[in-house]
Parts: structure tokens; C-alpha cells; sequence
């Protein structure tokens, strides 16, 4: 009886390590192809599309993908100095919000929280038109404003520093910076600011990563190609300049993909506690 | 000088003030603006000037008609269960392994990392290492099908409706069920310990427990899991866009492609790609709200009734009293 329940477990668990190690390859497989093609000719690759080796024209595939208009330094560049303006707009502002919301009673201070929630969950795609029609009236297209300004207003960032703030931050800390003479953007800045380090950490990643991968509104806004962003030089892959050319296809997607994988792996740990934390602070 | 208190309260304002200002700039102003432009004749590359029209609900009119836009509604809905489905159940079951203290799954470290890592890589290259995974006539997919024998020729996947749309809703539901598993990890971690033990005691099975005690234990952030999904899901457009371009016959056409071509690949209809946005977002809000309904925590409103009730019962009857003394 005994033995037959152990025999059942290990079964279980057998089959329990297969399904994970099968995902966790499935997960791997695609990156694993398109790193190996990155270094294969056209020609090898078309006459076996999978391999575990790299081969020998690395090189060869740069030099095609280059000389088209794939540009990856300025999409690199560009995709930084936005993500990097969007993730200082989002944490700094967010947390300005969520301490305002916190720390003093003032009049509308529930009917703006009620109003945060409301538009907690907008789908900010669908008033795109209006968008573009705006920044395009006030010359704004083809500059980076309209994609960093907007991430000072953002409702779910402030919801989850609001609710990371009634639990750490103690108001007798604020009280004693006063009687000591400190201003009100001074307590901020100086005290409060420190006390929110670990969400400001998984947030400004989130943020990062966020702003990083979108591709809908900086493909509206951007039509001249020297400030493209990463995933609007990915995109240029699909077209028929590369058709034929899958070894640089291969290529330009690695050196996208590379910069992601050692953020991701670097960071991986407190990425994943991050995610986990966010369902908790709903 | 007196100065016995200070009132702080005006730093409330102060520190919303940038929060309100960009939300107004940035988000309410061009949801109103598409709106409006909803209802005029802005149309043409460069243009910002427009007219109001005679009839206000021809767009809509017109994009309701539209067999492409009714069909992209379709795609979308479809391509969105499509990768729900099995996400929610893996996530599930993967969440309900990972928490087992029975099972006691080694590494689980390294899968998490694993699992969940094409969630953070760009959907557009993505979207495009899909498209060259299933070249035809010789991307990887068909040197693996051919190599293990399913297949005896190269199969050009780019031309099935079926199989492009199956491909769509596979890269959404690779993306996006690892991080599903790790809030439902979270929520069931979240769960009071005891409320397990307990049912062990009872000699109750591990499904017994799962449905009995695991399952309504995380409805509110099963919940959120459904919406946001949801909303993601109905506003879809990296992976269709750059997979096979909405195609072959518009099969992975969904409405945000569809609104994305109608405004800004060659056509410039503005005024009907505003339309359809306002339909979307209608269509957004109405699941929304069932979803809510449906999943609405309804012990907890119940108990508020009776509480209500009880309030309202107490109440009648102190003033009942309150009259009867006075008579």
C-alpha cells in the first residue's frame, strides 16, 4: 500500500520534471536557433535551418545587414536615452503622487485616488489618433517628448507606490524632518525617497523594459530613420531589402535580443520577485 | 508671530499637480480629440484641419459596415481565447506543482527564470524570429518536421489561415504564461497556510483542495490576471503587425492592426480609424464590466447587505422608540 503510493509519487514527479524541463527548452529553443543562424551564411542555413554549432560568417552576415538601413548603435541609443527618461518620469513622478496621496489630508484626496483607479486599467491604444493628431498640430512628432512626458502620469505606478508607502513609511519620520526645519520637497526628496528604494527598483525596471519594447506609438510618431528606436530598426527586417538575406535577419534580431538577455539574467531575481509583488498589491 | 499650526494640506495639491497636469495633456485631451475626430471629415497625409460632418455617425457607420473591421473583431476575439485558454490552465497547473509542499519540485529557480523570460524580450523581435522560424521552404520548423518524418515536403506555413493564426495566438501565450504562473504563485503562497493543513486533516484529495480552497482563495487576482489580458489582448498589434502583416487574408488582422492601416499606411483616414478606436473602446469597456460582474466577490457583497440591512433594522427601530417616547 505504502510502496505503491511512493511508486505513484515518483511517477508523478517524473512526469512533473519532464513538462517543466520540456517548457523551460521551449523557452530557450527560438533564442538558441536564431544565435547559432546569426553566425551561419545564407547558404547554410537554408540547407539545414537547425544546427548546435555556430559557424564562420559572422562577419560576412554584419557586413549585409549594415550596409541596408538596419542601424542598431542608433537604435540603441535612441531606445536608451527614451527609456532612461521614461523611467526617471515614471518613478520619480509616481512616487511624488502616491506620497501626496499618503502623507497629507487635503480635500480631493479620495476622489482623485477613486479617479486613479478609474483609469487604472484605460487601454491607452485606442486614443492614438487624437494623440498623433495633437503632437502633430503642436510639431512634436519625430521628437522624443511625446514618449517621455506622458510616463508622468501613471496610475498604476502610482496604485502600487501608494500602497507600498502606507505600509513603510511611518508619518512621525515626516514629523520630526519638520520640526527640524526641512522643507516639504526636501522630507521628500531626502527621506522618503530612500524609504521607497526597493519599489522604486521594481518599478523603474518594469518601466524600463516597458518602454524598451513598445513599438505602436513610436511608429506613429518617428518617420525620420536617425531617431528610430529599437523595435521601429527590428521591424525594418521584415521588409524585402532582406528577403533573401537570412543570415543578417538572423544577425540584426541577436544584436536586439543580446542587450535584453544580460539585463534579464542580471537582474532575473529581482524580476521575477517583482512580478510577484505586483499581485500581491492589488 | 503666531504660528501655533501650519496646514500641510495644500502640498497635497502641489504634489499631484504634475500627475494631473500630464494625464490631462497627454491621455484625457487626445481620448476627447479622438473622439471628436470621430465625427468629422479629417482624412489625407499632413492634414490637421477638419469639418464637422452632416450626418455625426457616418464613420461609424461606414466602419460598422466594414466587412474588414467586423472580421478583425473576429481575429482579435479569437486569437485572444486562443492563447488564454491555455494559459491560464498551465499557469495554473505549473503554479499548483511549484507550491506543492508534497511534490517538493527541485530548481524551481531556474525554471521560473526560464519560463518567464520571453516575457521580457521585444514582442517586434519576437514577431519576426517567429516569421523566419517558419520560412518556407526552409526554416527550422520544416527542417525539424522533415527531419523527424511528419512531413515528407517543405510546408509553407505563411499561407494557412489556420496555422498563421495558431502561430499568433502560440508566440501571445509563450509570452505571456510565465508570467501568469508567478502571480498565481504569489497568490497562493499568499494563502493562510492553515486553511491547508486543516484540509489535510479532513483527508481532503489534493483536487479537493485545489477547487475547494485554492482557487477561491485567488479569485481577485484571478480577476486581474482575466482583465488585464483582456485589455492587452483586444489592443494586440506588435506580433500580427510584424508577423505575416495581418495576412494571409487578413487572418491575423486585429482591430488594432486594422486601426493602425486605416490611419497611417497609406490611406490617412483619420476620421474612421477614430471611429473604430471608439468602438474598441467600447467593446473594451463592456468586457470589462462582465468580466467584473461575473467574478464579483459575492459572499462579500451579500455580507454587506445584511450588515446594510442590520444598520438600516437598528436605525428604524431608534427612532421608532424616539416617536414612541415622544408620544
Amino acid at each position: 500500500m505504502r510502496g505503491n503510493t511512493v511508486l505513484r509519487n515518483s511517477a508523478t514527479k517524473i512526469v512533473i520534471y519532464a513538462v517543466c524541463i520540456f517548457l523551460a527548452l521551449l523557452s530557450i529553443f527560438p533564442f538558441w536557433v536564431m544565435f547559432m543562424n546569426a553566425t551561419r551564411g545564407t547558404f547554410e542555413i537554408q540547407q539545414h535551418a537547425v544546427t548546435v554549432v555556430p559557424s564562420s560568417h559572422l562577419m560576412d552576415n554584419l557586413r549585409i545587414l549594415l550596409g541596408k538601413s538596419f542601424n542598431p548603435l542608433t537604435g540603441f541609443i535612441n531606445s536608451l536615452i527614451i527609456s532612461c527618461g521614461v523611467t526617471l518620469c515614471t518613478v520619480y513622478f509616481s512616487s511624488l503622487t502616491a506620497y501626496g496621496l499618503v502623507a497629507y489630508s487635503w480635500k480631493l484626496r479620495q476622489p482623485f485616488f477613486t479617479f486613479i483607479m478609474a483609469v487604472l486599467m484605460l487601454p491607452a491604444q485606442v486614443s492614438i489618433i487624437g494623440f498623433y493628431q495633437f503632437m502633430y498640430r503642436i510639431h512634436l512628432t519625430n521628437t522624443f517628448w511625446p514618449l517621455i512626458l506622458p510616463a508622468i502620469a501613471s496610475p498604476a505606478v502610482v496604485f502600487f507606490m501608494r500602497q507600498y508607502l502606507l505600509g513603510a513609511l511611518s508619518l512621525d519620520i515626516v514629523d520630526s524632518a519638520r520640526i527640524d526645519g526641512a522643507g516639504e520637497f526636501h522630507t521628500f526628496n531626502r527621506i522618503v525617497l530612500p524609504i521607497m528604494e526597493p519599489a522604486l527598483a521594481t518599478q523603474a525596471i518594469f518601466s524600463f523594459v516597458f518602454s524598451w519594447n513598445n513599438l505602436f506609438v513610436p511608429l506613429i510618431l518617428l518617420t525620420d530613420n536617425k531617431k528610430y528606436t529599437m523595435p521601429i530598426m527590428v521591424s525594418l527586417l521584415r521588409g524585402d531589402i532582406y528577403r533573401t538575406e537570412y543570415g543578417a535577419v538572423y544577425l540584426g534580431l541577436a544584436l536586439t535580443v543580446l542587450p535584453l538577455f544580460v539585463f534579464y539574467f542580471l537582474l532575473s531575481r529581482y524580476i521575477i520577485s517583482g512580478v510577484a509583488l505586483g499581485a500581491l498589491k492589488e | 508671530m503666531q504660528r501655533k499650526s501650519v496646514s500641510y494640506s495644500k502640498y497635497g495639491y502641489i504634489f499631484s499637480l504634475p500627475f494631473v497636469a500630464a494625464f490631462a495633456v497627454f491621455a484625457a485631451w487626445p481620448l476627447i480629440y479622438t473622439v471628436i475626430i470621430g465625427f468629422t471629415d479629417l482624412r489625407g497625409i499632413g492634414k490637421v484641419a477638419f469639418h464637422f460632418l452632416a450626418n455625426p455617425f457616418d464613420n461609424f457607420k461606414t466602419i460598422i459596415e466594414n466587412p474588414s473591421f467586423q472580421k478583425s473583431l473576429y481575429t482579435t476575439a479569437l486569437i485572444w481565447i486562443m492563447n488564454f485558454i491555455p494559459q491560464i490552465v498551465l499557469g495554473f497547473l505549473l503554479a499548483a506543482w511549484f507550491t506543492n509542499r508534497r511534490l517538493n519540485i527541485k530548481g524551481q529557480g531556474a525554471y521560473k527564470i526560464l519560463i518567464y523570460m520571453p516575457n521580457i524580450i521585444t514582442a517586434a523581435s519576437i514577431a519576426i524570429l517567429f516569421n523566419v522560424l517558419f520560412g518556407y521552404p526552409m526554416g527550422p520548423v520544416n527542417d525539424i518536421l522533415q527531419s523527424l518524418g511528419l512531413t515528407s515536403g517543405p510546408e509553407n506555413f505563411t499561407l494557412m489561415k489556420w496555422n498563421a493564426r495558431s502561430v499568433v495566438a502560440f508566440i501571445q501565450f509563450w509570452m505571456w504564461y510565465g508570467n501568469t504562473m508567478i502571480v498565481l504563485i504569489a497568490g497562493i503562497l499568499g494563502i493562510n497556510p492553515s486553511l491547508f493543513e486543516s484540509a489535510e486533516i479532513d483527508g481532503a484529495s489534493s483536487v479537493q483542495t485545489f477547487f475547494r480552497i485554492t482557487l477561491p482563495s485567488v479569485r481577485t487576482i484571478l480577476l486581474f490576471t482575466l482583465v488585464t489580458s483582456l485589455i492587452g489582448g483586444m489592443q494586440m498589434f506588435d506580433i500580427p503587425k510584424l508577423y505575416l502583416l495581418g495576412g494571409p487574408d487578413q487572418a491575423t488582422q486585429t482591430a488594432a492592426v486594422f486601426i493602425y492601416n486605416q490611419a497611417f499606411s497609406g490611406s490617412y483616414l483619420y476620421n474612421r480609424a477614430a471611429a473604430a478606436s471608439m468602438i474598441l473602446f467600447i467593446i473594451i469597456a463592456i468586457l470589462s464590466s462582465i468580466v467584473f460582474y461575473i467574478l464579483r466577490d459575492k459572499d462579500a457583497i451579500r455580507l454587506n447587505k445584511q450588515r446594510k440591512a442590520l444598520i438600516k433594522n437598528a436605525k428604524l427601530r431608534a427612532r421608532l422608540a424616539e416617536e414612541g417616547a415622544s408620544i
